[in-house]
């Protein structure tokens, strides 16, 4: 039996409110969702730990990555390559040569997918390239890069000076790395978890458990309960943004901030608003967490990657980052990237910032329809 | 002002579901009030409507003489409305929780911490809500729904679930606060409850107000048949039946179940000098009609889910 720790009471005190003592009930309300955030462990994995460790994790796979090489076989010798083999930041620096003395093999190779190309020297100067379509970024590169040997071959031979040069240099500095995609993209994951799941937890939690039937008979507005939300949402994504920059800019990662890299902080922001008023309208919708839950990740997930949180879509189909622009996503993680380490100004923030309060606005506007105070 | 709440003809419907089909009632100022009826009777509803939490399709409700509908900021602090044991924050401590309360009504957290005490939880007051007994829980919900000193207290089955220890401490402190002024109207599903606590009661079902007054005199509104018992084997019933007859002692359902003898009697005199002339009074109960019965006739006894 439950012995309650009750004992006959004596006289009643008088319940007297008041005093000089004054609390506040924004401060209340925001205290309340600070600390059910931080003593939820399933949360706390799932906004910071997780997005972490992808970032963590991505980092190590792609480090040093930047261009992958192109493999070729020479086969015979080939006085072309030869020639330049020793050159440390020559046209050849992204080919990885292998020796073959069987044509045949290397074919085979080639053909595999083992190999992107097969070059061997025919008759009269000739080179012969063999290459594989199956990759065809690839493909592309071993034919540029040998026909570019061939006109600059043919062009000393013939002692002229040419008529037209090309002077190339890329447009992003030097340190042009991985991390510099993947750190707008993972933060802007971390960030949507935590703000959707943050508004619409809240919202269904409350409603089950009529805590929001409770506030309503309060002397409360609910200007005053969505104040606090919005003020946890933005600081719980502060904090992540101050997390993910602090582990990317490590030696390891290497990501280096420039100039107006602060403009991260508005665009955070007004992010946290739109995501909020996504999980405002799936907390207005689902009836119990399991089915918020469901909705939250039904639309996080495919917002993710279709917003290149994971992956750059550069080479994504049009129709696909067509879809991206519906979702809000797209608009924290590009110019995020773009004023974290590209440079980028607040030309290329502003635009975005509306995109996010628009989508705010429609989205709280639909939650409106569908909100509802009571289970009943 | 006498009345603290008056509700004049109120009618609530769900679709095909008339819940609430015309209830008027009365509560005086500092009057223990219990609104009582089987589950689906329309009590919450009726509540819930003179609470404010919803609106009336018909009628007319005031709270200390404001309308609770639309919501008015003027009135809510001066109601205090406790649900079932369970709406409180996620993840908070039940001193978290109060001051949180409180602190919606901007009251220290010094004044919340000694209605904690009030209720006997400042030991618990650590102790995460959602670890709290049956009893501990409804203790801090009812402390939290008069952290803010409210003249109205609303109530919603506050004893539902607890053991019978802590149902009896509770009811101490349910007349403790009332002993202090303050109106209480209380919904419950226990009559004993509303017998001991209540100097009035109503009687719902079907979303009307059966019978409304205070529980002694709706029993003695009901044939006061009473019922007598002594333990089996002392006499047999037809004994019992052959000296009763004799002794020209009006009774009916005169019953041996191998363990007791019973029979209901509007006249309890001559069946009881017949039982002590038998010297067949051991294990004697004599029990009287109580709101149970009252409840019973009015609300029928099929059972409903």
């Amino acid at each position: 039996m439950t012995a309650t720790d009750d004992q006959p009471r004596t006289a009643p005190a008088p319940a007297s409110a008041g005093g000089p003592e004054k609390a506040n009930a924004f401060v209340g309300l925001s205290r309340v969702m600070l600390l059910g955030f931080v003593r939820d462990k399933g949360t706390l994995f799932f906004t910071l730990a997780l997005p972490l460790m992808f970032l963590v994790l991505f980092g190590v796979l792609y480090k040093g990555g930047g261009t992958s090489h192109v493999k070729v076989a020479e086969v015979g010798q080939v006085k072309l390559l030869d020639a330049l083999k020793d050159q440390k930041d020559g046209p050849l620096s992204v080919l990885e040569i292998t020796t073959y003395t069987d044509e045949n093999a290397a074919l085979a190779k080639v053909k595999k997918g083992d190999l992107d190309g097969m070059v061997s020297e025919g008759a009269d100067g000739r080179l012969v390239l063999r290459f594989s379509q199956a990759d065809q970024v690839k493909a592309g590169t071993v034919q540029g890069i040998m026909n570019s040997l061939v006109q600059t071959a043919n062009q000393e031979a013939s002692h002229a000076a040419p008529a037209f040069t090309l002077d190339a240099s890329k447009v992003e500095d030097d340190s042009t790395k991985p991390i510099q995609y993947l750190t707008p993209g993972l933060l802007a994951y971390a960030i949507a978890m935590g703000a959707v799941y943050g508004a619409s937890f809240t919202l269904v939690t409350w409603r089950k458990k009529r805590v929001l039937r409770r506030l309503r008979l309060a002397p409360i507005s609910a200007g005053t309960i969505v104040g606090a939300r919005v003020l946890i949402s933005v600081v719980v994504a502060l904090a992540q943004t101050a997390l993910f920059l602090a582990v990317a800019q490590l030696d390891y990662f290497g990501l280096k901030l420039t100039g107006n890299w602060w403009l991260v902080i508005p665009l955070v922001i007004c992010a946290t608003l739109a995501f909020m008023a996504i999980g405002l309208v799936t907390g207005s919708l689902a009836k119990s967490e399991e089915s918020a839950n469901g909705m939250n990740q039904l639309i996080i997930l495919p917002m993710s990657f279709l917003g290149g949180a994971f992956i750059p879509l550069d080479f994504a189909p049009g129709w696909l980052q067509d879809v991206s622009k519906v979702l809000p996503l797209r608009y924290l993680i590009n110019p995020a990237k773009s004023v974290l380490s590209q440079g980028g100004g607040i030309a290329d923030a502003l635009p975005s910032m509306g995109i996010l309060l628009a989508f705010t606005a429609v989205l709280c506007a639909v939650a409106w329809r569908f909100f509802n105070w009571d289970d009943a | 002002m006498t009345e603290a709440i008056t509700a004049d003809g109120i009618r609530k419907r769900y679709g095909d579901v008339q819940a609430v089909d015309g209830v008027s009632l009365s509560v005086r100022t500092g009057e223990f009030y219990g609104l009582l009826g089987p589950n689906g009777a329309g009590k919450t509803t009726t509540l819930e409507i003179l609470e404010g939490i919803r609106e009336a399709d018909e009628g007319r409700v005031e709270l200390l003489g404001l309308s609770p509908w639309p919501r008015n900021a003027k009135l809510l602090p001066r109601i205090g409305v406790q649900f079932q044991a369970s709406a409180f924050f996620n993840k908070l401590t039940a001193r978290e929780t109060i001051r949180t309360f409180a602190s919606f009504y901007g009251i220290g957290p010094k004044a919340a911490d000694a209605m904690l005490e009030r209720v006997g939880l400042t030991e618990s007051a650590g102790a995460l809500t959602d670890k709290m007994s049956g009893g501990q829980a409804q203790r801090l919900s009812i402390a939290c729904a008069l952290v803010h000193d409210p003249e109205l207290v609303f109530l919603d089955e506050p004893t539902t679930g607890l053991d019978p220890q802590a149902r009896r401490n509770l009811w101490d402190l349910l007349r403790d606060i009332n002993a202090e002024g303050r109106t209480v109207v209380l919904t419950t599903h226990y009559l004993d409850e509303a017998e001991i606590l209540c100097d009035r009661v109503s009687v719902m079902d079907h979303g009307k107000v059966l019978r409304t007054g205070a529980p002694a005199a709706l029993v003695r509104e009901i044939d006061d048949t009473v019922r007598i018992r002594v333990e089996s084997g002392l006499l047999t019933a037809d004994r019992a039946r052959e000296l009763l007859t004799a002794a020209g002692a009006v009774f009916t359902n005169l019953e041996d179940d191998g363990v007791t003898l019973a029979l209901s009697t509007d006249a309890p005199g001559p069946v009881l000098s017949m039982l002590a002339e038998q010297n067949a009074l051991r294990g004697l109960e004599v029990r009287g009609a109580t709101l149970e019965d009252v409840f019973l006739q009015l609300t029928g006894r099929e059972y409903r889910a």
